[in-house]
C-alpha cells in the first residue's frame, strides 16, 4: 500500500521539475560548444584553403578514417597558398571516432570539428565525405578558388596576418567553425 | 719450478687492429677504421649528416662530435667522429657518457636549425627525415633564436627532376660528394660564402647527371626532392617492396614504393655485391610506364572487319591457338624480346620447342649475328658471378670496354668502373670513337683527365675494331700489357654489329689471360642466353646441335626420344626475311620493337605478310597495331620473377602491386600451348624456375668458338660521305621511359658530332644544324665537335629527332651523306 503512494509521489514530483528529455528530430538542440561534430576544412580570409595537404591528420588517425593527397599549387591553379595544398581529402565517418586527434595534429588550422552531429545514413558511400563536403561554406568575401593569392605576395603573409585578419571586421569570419 | 704469478691472460689484439675504449667498452678495431664505424658495430648511433658509408669522409656537418682522450690526455676539444680514426689507447666518449659530447652535440643541432624551416607538414623528407630524428633523439627542446630566419626562394629547379630547397640545407654536401666522387659530374656545387653558403649549379649549366636521382636518396634534411615525387605521398602511407631494376642488364637492387595500387617513387636497395647504393636516374624515375595510356589490360583479337576488339581471355587463347595450329606446317617463328625474365624466356624457349616444334626463336631484338651465338654459347652461357663479377671488376688491374659505352648502356658497370679507377687507379681502356663522358671520368687522374683520357680511349673507325683488337699490340701495346695478368675485357651487344669482334675479343682474352664478360643493354638477355630463347641453345646452354644435349632434354621434358627439332632454328633477321618473304605462316612475337631490329623496314613488311600474328605486349606497339590476336602481360610490378644480370647473378623479385587481373608471359604462354594441346607446365614463374634449375647445366663439349675473320670497314668513297658511329644514349625514346617528362628532361642533348676536320670537309658548322641521309630519310641536328677519327659522324641511336635504324635504315659502321 505504501509502495503504492511512493512510486506516483515519484511520478508527481517529477510533473513539477524541469523536462530532460529532447524533442530531437522536432527540434534541434545545439550540441555543446565543444562537442566533436562533424570536420570541417577551414579557408582563409580570401576563399583559399588552408589545408596544405600534409596527411598529419591521416597520420594522427587512430581509427585510419582520413584519406589525403597532397597537390603542386600552380600560377594557373591556386587552392591554397604556398606550394602544397590537399588535392584529394576524405573522412571516412564510419571508422571516424571523433576523438579529435587530427584537429590536434593539424598545423594550418585548417581542419576543426563543427557541433554538426547527424551522421547516419543508410549506405556505406555515403558516409565517406570528400573535400567538397567537408570544406567550409564562401562566406561573403570569400571567392571560390582556384584563385591568386588576394592577402600578400606568399603564404609567410597568410600565416603572419592571420590573427590579425581574423579580428578584422571587413574581412569575413575566418575560421566560421559554427556550420548552424 | 717457478709458480706463475702473472696476470691473467690478456686477450691479444688482433693483426692490423688497435685497442680504444668508447663509452667504458673495450673494442678492437681495424686500423684506420673511422670512429663512428666502431662506434655502429658497438650498437651506439653517433648523429651525423654528412657522413655516409661510400663517400669520403668530409666532416662538414659537425654533429658528429664526441670526447676524445689520446694517451690520457683530453684532446682540447670535442672531436669529429666521421673524419677521425681510430688509434690504440684511444678513449671515445659519446653523448651517451659524456656531457660535453652531447652538449656539443646539441649546440650543433640548435645551429643547424636556425636556418631551417619549420615546413616539415609540406616537406617531402618529412616522416623519414634524418635530422627531423636526430633534432627529436640528440637535439635540445627549444631554440634560443629568436630572429628571422634566413630565406631563399623555393624551390630552385637545378634539374628538369631535381628540385632544391635552399633554406632546408644544412650544407652537408652530401650530394656534392656523391657528384663528384662518384657519377663524377661536379655540376653541382657549394656557392657563396659564411650564412650564405648555398648548393647550387652554374648559371649555364643544369644539373644534368644520369645519377641525380641518388643524391635526392642520400640528401639528410628536403632540401633536394624529386619533380616527379614532390607532394605525392607521405612515408607512413606508402607500402614498400624490394624489386629489381627492369631497364638495363645491371641487376640493381631497388625498393618500389606505392600507394593503393600506384607505384610512387622507386628508391635504390641496398646491394653490396651489385650496385652498392646508387641506381641511375632511368632506374629510379622511369616507370610511370605502368600507368601510361597505352597499357593493353585485355586480350584483344581481330575481328573480319580488321579492327581489334577486346574479348575474353578464353576466345582470345583458342582464336591464337587455332591460328599457331594451321600456320604450325608453314612453320611459326618466336620472336621472344629481350625484356623477358628467366621464366618468361624458358617459358618461350619451351613454346617454340614444343608446341611450334621449331628451334625457331630468337631474344635477340637487336642488330645481332651467328658470331654472336657462337660467342655466347663459348663464352657466356653457363658462367655466373664466380668467374667474373662486380668486384672482380673492381679488383682488376685494367679493363678494356669493347663496343660498349658504359655510361649509357649499363650505368651501374660504368660506376663500378669509375670507383675502381678513382680508388685502385684501375686503368680503363675503351675501344671507341670519341672521348665520350665516360671515358673522361673513369680516366686514372681526375682533374688532369686530357692526357690520361686520351690514354685510355683506343679510337677506331666504325667497322674497323675488329682490325684493331687483333692489332692491338701493335696499335696500342701498352694496353695489352695492362691487360695480361688480372685484366677484364667488357663486350657490349653491339659488338654483333662488327663482324668479327666478338672473335678478336676472345682470342685477345686468350692471348693475355683476362676475363671476358659480356655486357648486354637490356635486362632479359642474358637469361635468354640461359633459358634457351636463341636458335642455337636448348634451356641451360645446350646445343641444339648435340644430340646427347638434345636427348636430356627430352627426356627432362618427358618426350619421346628424337621429338625435339634437330636443326639449329633461324635468327631474328632471318626469321623476318622469310616472313617477309612468305615462307613464315606465324610469328610470336614478345615485347619487340620493330624500329630496334636491324632493318625496320623488313621487319614492319614481314610482320604485315605473316599469315598469322600473335602479340603478347604490355603496351600497344608498331607489332600490335597488325596483330591478330594481342595478349596483355603483367609488368615487373604486377609479377614475381627474377632476371640475371651480365655476371650471370640472379636478382628475384616479388609482385609490388596487386597482381590479380594481370598473367606474366609463362602463364599466357602456358595456357596458350594447353589450348594447342601442349603442355609447358609454366603455369608460375617459380615452377618455371624450378623446371629450369632441375633441366641443370649443360656439360660435355662447349660449342666452338666464334671465328669470324675482321671485315674490310667502309671507307667514304665520294664527296660528302662519312662512316656512321651510333650507340643509345641513356635517356632516350625508350618505350619504358613513357610519360617521364621530368626525366626526360635530363637527357643529354641529341647531337651530331664529327672532328672539326671532317666538319670542314663536310661544310658543317659548329653549332648549326646537320643532316645525315641515306635514301630512306635524313636526321638533322646541331652539329658538335669531338675526337671522332677522319671521316666519321656519330648520332645517337634513339634520341628525340634521331631515330637512326627508323629514319636512316641504317647502322653502325654503314655510309651515309652528310651535308650542312
Amino acid at each position: 500500500m505504501f509502495d503504492f503512494f511512493k512510486g506516483f509521489g515519484v511520478t508527481f514530483s517529477t510533473m513539477f521539475k524541469k523536462v530532460v528529455t529532447e524533442e530531437y528530430p522536432e527540434d534541434f538542440p545545439p550540441a555543446a560548444p565543444r562537442y566533436h561534430g562533424r570536420h570541417q576544412l577551414n579557408r582563409h580570409p580570401d576563399g583559399l584553403e588552408k589545408c596544405v595537404g600534409c596527411e598529419l591528420c591521416a597520420w594522427a588517425c587512430p581509427a585510419d578514417a582520413i584519406y589525403v593527397e597532397g597537390g603542386d599549387n600552380t600560377e594557373e591553379a591556386r587552392y591554397s597558398p604556398g606550394e602544397r595544398y590537399g588535392a584529394i581529402y576524405q573522412i571516412n565517418y564510419l571508422r571516424c571516432i571523433g576523438c579529435g586527434l587530427c584537429i590536434e595534429a593539424c598545423p594550418t588550422r585548417s581542419l576543426t570539428m563543427t557541433n554538426f552531429y547527424e551522421l547516419a545514413d543508410d549506405n556505406r558511400q555515403d558516409l565517406i565525405f570528400t573535400k567538397e563536403q567537408l570544406l567550409a561554406p564562401l562566406l561573403p568575401g570569400m571567392e571560390q578558388p582556384p584563385h591568386p593569392m588576394r592577402l600578400g605576395d606568399d603564404e609567410q603573409d597568410y600565416y603572419v596576418q592571420g590573427p590579425t585578419l581574423a579580428r578584422r571586421s571587413d574581412v569575413a569570419d575566418a575560421v566560421g567553425e559554427q556550420v548552424r | 719450478m717457478t709458480t706463475s704469478l702473472e696476470k691473467p691472460d690478456v686477450r691479444p689484439v688482433p693483426e692490423g687492429h688497435v685497442r680504444l675504449t668508447i663509452d667504458g667498452e673495450e673494442v678492437d678495431a681495424p686500423k684506420g677504421e673511422l670512429i663512428i664505424r666502431s662506434c655502429e658495430r658497438l650498437g651506439i648511433i653517433i648523429p651525423r649528416f654528412c657522413d655516409h658509408p661510400l663517400l669520403a669522409p668530409a666532416g662538414a656537418c659537425r654533429q658528429c662530435l664526441v670526447e676524445v682522450e689520446m694517451g690520457g690526455r683530453p684532446m682540447p676539444k670535442p672531436q669529429a667522429s666521421c673524419t677521425m680514426t681510430v688509434a690504440d689507447g684511444m678513449v671515445v666518449k659519446t653523448q651517451h657518457s659524456s656531457p660535453v659530447a652531447q652538449k656539443a652535440q646539441e649546440g650543433v643541432m640548435e645551429l643547424l636549425l636556425i636556418n631551417h624551416p619549420l615546413d616539415c607538414p609540406i616537406c617531402d623528407k618529412g616522416g623519414e627525415c634524418p635530422l627531423q630524428n636526430q633534432a627529436m633523439s640528440t637535439g635540445r627542446t627549444d631554440s634560443r633564436f629568436v630572429d628571422e630566419k634566413r630565406t631563399f626562394p623555393k624551390p630552385l629547379a637545378i634539374s628538369t627532376q631535381v628540385l632544391l630547397d635552399r633554406e632546408r640545407c644544412v650544407l652537408c654536401q652530401r650530394c656534392t660528394r656523391f657528384s663528384e666522387q662518384i657519377a663524377g659530374d661536379p655540376f653541382i656545387d657549394l656557392l657563396e660564402r659564411g650564412a650564405l653558403q648555398q648548393i647550387g649549379v652554374a648559371q649555364d649549366k643544369p644539373f644534368q647527371s644520369y645519377f641525380s636521382g641518388n643524391t635526392i636518396q642520400i640528401c639528410p634534411v628536403g632540401a633536394l626532392t624529386s619533380a616527379a615525387y614532390r607532394f605525392r605521398s607521405r612515408p607512413f602511407d606508402l607500402v614498400s617492396t624490394p624489386s629489381v631494376c627492369e631497364h638495363c642488364a645491371c641487376g640493381s637492387a631497388m625498393r618500389t614504393d606505392t600507394r593503393r595500387g600506384v607505384v610512387l617513387r622507386r628508391l635504390a636497395g641496398n646491394d653490396p655485391e651489385v650496385n652498392e647504393e646508387w641506381i641511375p636516374d632511368k632506374s629510379r624515375f622511369a616507370f610511370r610506364y605502368l600507368t601510361s595510356a597505352g597499357r593493353i589490360t585485355r586480350p584483344m583479337v581481330r575481328g573480319s572487319d580488321g579492327a581489334l576488339t577486346e574479348t575474353s581471355w578464353t576466345d582470345a587463347l583458342r582464336v591464337a591457338a587455332e591460328g599457331l595450329l594451321a600456320a604450325r606446317e608453314g612453320g611459326i617463328g618466336v620472336l621472344a624480346g629481350g625484356r623477358l625474365t628467366v621464366e618468361d624466356a624458358y617459358a618461350y624457349a619451351k613454346f617454340a620447342r614444343l608446341a611450334a616444334g621449331t628451334n625457331d626463336i630468337d631474344s635477340r631484338a637487336r642488330p645481332h649475328s651467328a658470331e654472336e651465338l657462337d660467342f655466347l654459347g663459348a663464352h657466356v652461357v653457363g658462367n655466373g658471378p664466380e668467374r667474373l663479377s662486380y668486384t672482380r671488376l673492381e679488383a682488376a688491374p685494367a679493363v678494356l670496354c669493347v663496343a660498349l659505352e658504359p655510361e649509357e648502356e649499363a650505368p651501374v658497370v660504368f660506376l663500378r668502373l669509375r670507383k675502381a679507377a678513382q680508388k685502385r687507379r684501375q686503368k680503363v681502356f675503351h675501344l671507341g670513337q670519341w672521348t665520350t663522358p665516360a671515358v673522361l671520368r673513369t680516366a686514372v687522374e681526375l682533374g688532369s683527365t686530357e692526357p690520361a683520357a686520351r690514354d685510355g680511349l683506343i679510337r677506331a673507325v666504325p667497322g674497323a675494331e675488329a682490325a684493331v683488337l687483333t692489332e692491338l699490340a701493335d696499335v696500342a701495346p701498352h694496353v695489352v700489357e695492362a691487360l695480361t695478368g688480372g685484366g677484364v675485357i667488357l663486350v657490349g651487344e653491339r659488338a654483333a654489329e662488327v663482324p668479327g669482334l666478338f672473335t678478336a675479343a676472345a682470342r685477345l682474352a686468350e692471348r693475355t689471360g683476362a676475363v671476358i664478360g659480356w655486357v648486354p643493354r637490356r635486362a632479359g638477355e642474358r637469361g635468354a642466353v640461359e633459358a634457351g630463347a636463341l636458335p642455337t641453345l636448348l634451356p641451360g646452354g645446350r646445343p641444339v646441335a648435340d644430340a646427347a644435349a638434345r636427348a636430356e632434354v627430352e627426356q627432362a621434358w618427358g618426350l619421346p626420344a628424337g621429338t625435339l627439332p634437330a636443326t639449329p632454328g633461324r635468327s631474328t633477321a632471318e626469321m623476318l626475311a622469310a616472313a617477309a618473304a612468305g615462307e613464315l605462316a606465324a610469328l610470336v612475337v614478345g615485347g619487340v620493337d620493330p624500329f630496334d631490329l636491324p632493318d625496320p623496314a623488313v621487319a614492319l613488311e614481314a610482320l604485315r605478310n605473316v599469315g598469322f600474328l600473335v602479340s603478347l605486349e604490355l603496351h600497344t606497339s608498331a607489332v600490335t597495331e597488325l596483330a591478330d590476336v594481342v595478349l596483355p602481360v603483367a609488368p615487373d610490378a604486377q609479377r614475381s620473377g627474377s632476371y640475371l644480370n651480365w655476371e650471370g647473378r640472379r636478382v628475384r623479385f616479388g609482385p609490388a602491386l596487386d597482381a590479380s587481373g594481370v598473367l606474366p608471359d609463362c602463364r599466357v604462354l602456358d595456357t596458350l600451348a594447353v589450348e594447342m594441346d601442349v603442355d609447358l607446365f609454366t603455369q608460375t614463374p617459380a615452377a618455371a624456375a624450378n623446371e629450369l634449375e632441375r633441366l641443370g647445366r649443360h656439360v660435355g663439349v662447349a660449342p666452338p668458338a666464334p671465328s669470324v675473320d675482321p671485315a674490310e670497314p667502309l671507307r667514304p668513297r665520294f664527296f660528302g660521305q662519312a662512316v656512321l658511329a651510333t650507340w643509345r644514349q641513356l635517356l632516350d625514346e625508350s618505350s619504358l621511359a613513357v610519360d617521364e617528362p621530368a626525366l626526360a628532361g635530363t637527357a643529354r642533348p641529341a647531337q651530331l658530332r664529327c672532328n672539326p676536320a671532317t666538319a670542314q670537309r663536310l661544310g658543317l658548322v659548329a653549332g648549326a644544324p646537320g643532316t645525315v641521309r641515306t635514301e630512306r630519310g635524313t636526321i638533322t641536328l646541331p652539329v658538335v665537335f669531338a675526337d671522332l677519327p677522319d671521316g666519321v659522324v656519330w648520332l645517337p641511336a634513339n634520341s628525340p629527332g634521331s631515330q637512326v635504324r627508323g629514319t636512316l635504315g641504317v647502322g653502325h659502321g654503314d655510309l651515309v651523306g652528310v651535308s650542312a
